[in-house]
């Protein structure tokens, strides 16, 4: 019993960044209707320069932040130069520029930072487990910043102006132009704030895995099945679909097939759902008039 | 009367087709011109000309400056509010969330006042205000479409076919609003209508377009009256 | 009046097609005959890189036919590279099957697996379907790996076997001999290809692609298209792969990660999705760029690869392929005005 409720709240607490990498790839795809595949780099990328921050001895919180608003700049600059010229070209194409991107930012990573695998520090109390041993100080920290921060977001697209105009932009970019919406700029602070959310995931699970170039590879995969079991026209859905992913990773692998496989199964799990239900789970199926 | 909007020689097309060849025309100040024309004439390709959401060639003047070549964004910003063809609602958002899209470049305290002025127009949107937008019936969102072209506090105001599709008697309770707004307002109008006959009755002045090119203009009275230009034009 | 204006263009036309159909043979047999050159002017290390670029293209074109022309988004086209290069390696390591028999073996195993995939796939909008194809390529490497299966496939070790000599005992090298036997291989199911999709098939594919609603309102099967060209697109993946076993003589798990189907994305984006001609160039570029990358920077190869697809994306978003569209066509327009024109007595 013991056993099965540690891994249930650590997959909960894994979960919380798989919904944020999920949250921020829903983020971006209803913008622009692309999925960027670069995003996991990004996200790694975010921590090594939080990681630099910490080796100059930068407090944890300052760097945290610093992070933060600089990735989201990063990711403005990103959209403006790269993306926005590209605009017009064809959906394979900007798959090849995100792959292109992502084996990029891979090898600068590794580059600058070399290969070793390097240990990244928790602001919370990473040894003895809280809660009555169900739990570390990490796995409750990180879940609370994650929750924290998915609220933050929400809050933001519901009721702020900017926010607002946001979703709009995603949603109708003509109509958003007739109401003197500036789309472009509104594109670039979705990928700002998708690089911004990634960052945050990046520094919450680099304690966890460990800091290396292909830190994010795995976890873009479980965030992508997330935002998909999720719908991923639907952020509520790729967050409780995170979620989902990290439980059943963690007692897929703990209680199935062993640490080996439990990729394969967890992908497995999600296909099977995917068959019965095309759309996610919560996804809403478009009828489109012909 | 001064000129708020003036084209000379406004060219404009799709891709390889050109659709407009050289139109001249003016919409007074505080007056309401309408572009009649029947289908594929390229009245709502205009409308689409005006406010750089196609290429264009030629010139547009609005108040002192030109606008041909700007960002739509931008246009609008200067105060021309366009009701599209399709309404251009926002369908997955509220009422509300319409309202607010449409105030969103004002920064000014009256606002609020205008919400309420809004709600005395087109008393069935306060009552839907947190309905999601989709849901709405056809003439309710050509309200809604109009309210928030409105909410822009525009100096003009482009309205694509607002009687497509709706049912005669909405039509006439909306055509009945617009002649309240024009007089209280003071917003200037350019109507599109494939309804002659109610658009004619609204306006001062009319242009009648035949294959991207202006073949009649004058006051919408004496086009009204004239039987041979409405016979052989405007089918009635 | 129009019947005698017809005739004149009728005629012409007549003589274009007939003169069309004579030079196909002719321009075919002068292609094959400079992709073998290479055989004979160039050695080792090198001619194994171009052995390696025509597998390539030939991968590519698998995935082209599945996701340029008929629209399925396959990001796990690897795992069918990965279990043809295995049927081969396991038929000649542990059943010493000759060279060329096990390459109809992987062909028919793998249109199966195609097949298999595409039923499901059938239901999945493209994103849906992306992800599953990636979470396959993901899921090869570790299926390979299971200790379960260690006694066939050999392992995290992989399986060792050799290049073949050339038959009839022609005086060629072993890797002259896998150069021309690669690109034999492939210039056949190029052609065959070729030939399917420029034939009604091909156009339904691009229809199922373009339409899919209208397609399939006008009678086409698509549950059967569609499936039918996974199957011939993993087929064909599977038979590169093959090839690729050979001409390595070895097969491990970690050859055929993720970053193979990221390689064969690539190829198919940066060559020309839907064109032929642009696979080869697809082919080439995966093989030779990352090396030229390594040229330019020992330490940081992955930047400058990223970077130049990148600008290469940016200049070409249509591929090699859109690029000499753009050139020749209206080449071809002038010239077929200019026709119409002379034959209208003008």
């Amino acid at each position: 019993m013991d056993g099965l409720a540690h891994q249930l709240i650590a997959g909960i607490a894994t979960g919380g960044i798989y919904a944020s990498v999920a949250l921020a790839l829903v983020v971006i795809y209803q913008a622009t209707h692309h999925i960027n595949f670069a995003q996991g780099a990004m996200a790694t990328f975010s921590t090594y320069i939080a990681y630099m921050l910490i080796q100059a001895e930068v407090p944890y919180w300052a760097a945290f932040f610093a992070t933060v608003a600089l990735s989201f700049i990063i990711g403005v600059l990103i959209e403006r130069i790269l993306l926005r010229p590209m605009h017009n070209a064809p959906v394979l194409t900007h798959v090849g520029i995100f792959i292109g991107l992502l084996l990029a930012i891979s090898d600068l990573c590794g580059w600058l930072f070399d290969y070793t695998v390097k240990s990244f520090p928790t602001p919370f109390d990473a040894g003895g487990p809280m809660l009555g041993g169900l739990i570390s100080g990490h796995e409750l920290g990180s879940t609370a910043v994650t929750l924290s921060m998915l609220i933050l977001i929400y809050l933001f697209f519901r009721h702020t102006s900017l926010g607002l105009a946001t979703r709009a932009a995603a949603y109708n970019p003509v109509s958003s132009r007739l109401v003197g919406i500036r789309v472009g700029w509104m594109l670039a602070v979705g990928w700002g704030l998708a690089a911004a959310i990634g960052a945050v995931a990046g520094m919450m699970i680099a304690p966890v895995v460990f800091l290396e170039p292909n830190m994010m590879l795995g976890i873009l995969l479980y965030a992508f099945a997330g935002a998909l079991l999720g719908g991923i026209d639907n952020p509520g859905g790729a967050v409780l679909g995170g979620f989902a992913v990290g439980i059943i990773e963690n007692l897929g692998g703990a209680y199935l097939v062993g640490t080996e496989l439990k990729l394969t199964l967890a992908l497995i799990i999600i296909i099977g759902v995917l068959l019965i239900r095309p759309n996610g789970l919560f996804g809403r199926v478009l009828v489109s008039r012909v | 009367m001064t000129a708020l909007l003036e084209a000379k020689g406004l060219t404009a097309g799709y891709d390889q087709t050109a659709v407009l060849h050289g139109l001249d025309f003016v919409v007074e100040e505080g007056g309401i011109t309408t572009l009649l024309g029947a289908n594929g004439a390229g009245k709502t390709t205009t409308l689409r000309a005006i406010c750089g959401m196609i290429r264009t060639g030629g010139e547009i003047r609005f108040g002192a400056e030109r606008i041909d070549g700007r960002a739509t964004e931008d246009i609008v910003r200067r105060g021309i509010a366009h009701v599209p063809d399709g309404r251009g609602t926002f369908m997955e958002m509220t009422v509300e969330e319409n309202f607010r899209l449409g105030a969103y470049i004002r920064r000014d305290p009256e606002v609020a006042a205008d919400f309420e002025r809004m709600f005395a127009y087109f008393p069935r949107l306060k009552q839907r205000y947190r309905q999601q937008a989709g849901t709405l019936s056809g003439g309710e969102q050509q309200m809604l479409a109009i309210a928030r072209a409105l909410l822009l506090r525009p100096r003009l105001l482009l309205l694509d076919e607002p009687s497509f599709g709706l049912a005669p008697l909405v039509v006439q309770e909306i055509f009945g609003i617009m002649q309240r707004i024009r007089e209280k307002q003071g917003v200037s109008i350019l109507l599109v209508e494939q309804n002659a006959n109610l658009a004619l009755e609204l306006a001062d002045r009319a242009y009648l377009l035949e294959t991207g090119r202006i073949v009649i203009a004058g006051p919408a009275a004496e086009i009204r009256q004239d039987e041979a230009i409405r016979r052989s034009y405007l089918g009635y | 009046m129009s019947a005698s204006k017809g005739l004149p263009v009728a005629a012409a036309r007549g003589a274009e097609q007939v003169a069309g159909h004579s030079w196909a043979p002719l321009v075919i047999l002068v292609l094959l005959l400079l992709a073998l050159a290479p055989a004979f002017l160039v050695e080792g290390y090198r001619l194994f890189q171009l052995t390696l670029a025509v597998i390539y293209a030939l991968a590519i074109l698998g995935l082209n036919i599945v996701t340029g022309y008929n629209g399925q988004i396959s990001l796990g086209h690897g795992a069918f590279y990965a279990v043809g290069a295995y049927t081969a390696a396991i038929l000649m390591a542990h059943f010493e099957v000759p060279y060329w028999a096990t390459l109809p073996v992987a062909a028919l195993v793998c249109a199966a697996l195609g097949y298999g995939i595409g039923f499901p796939a059938l239901r999945l909008g493209s994103l849906y379907l992306a992800l599953t194809t990636f979470s396959l390529a993901v899921a090869v490497p570790q299926i390979l790996k299971y200790k379960a299966f260690e006694d066939w496939t050999g392992g995290v070790q992989g399986l060792f076997i050799f290049k073949p000599d050339p038959p009839f005992g022609l005086p060629l090298s072993n890797d002259q001999w896998m150069y021309i036997f690669t690109v034999l291989v492939a210039a056949t199911l190029f052609i065959l290809s070729w030939n399917l999709l420029r034939s009604r098939i091909g156009r339904a594919l691009l229809a199922i692609r373009d339409q899919p609603v209208a397609a399939e309102a006008m009678g086409m099967n698509l549950a059967q298209l569609k499936t039918r060209t996974f199957a011939v697109s993993a087929m064909i993946t599977g038979i590169a792969g093959a090839l690729s076993a050979i001409a390595v003589e070895f097969v491990s798990p970690d050859s055929f990660s993720v970053i193979l189907s990221i390689t064969l994305f690539v190829g198919m984006v940066v060559g020309g999705v839907a064109s032929i001609l642009g696979t080869v160039f697809g082919g080439l570029f995966v093989v030779f760029v990352p090396n030229l990358a390594e040229d330019i920077s020992k330490a940081a190869p992955g930047v400058i690869y990223g970077i130049i697809l990148i600008a290469f994306l940016f200049l070409l978003p249509t591929g090699f392929a859109g690029f000499l569209r753009r050139l020749v066509v209206p080449l071809l327009r002038r010239r077929r005005s200019a026709q119409a024109m002379s034959s209208n007595g003008r």
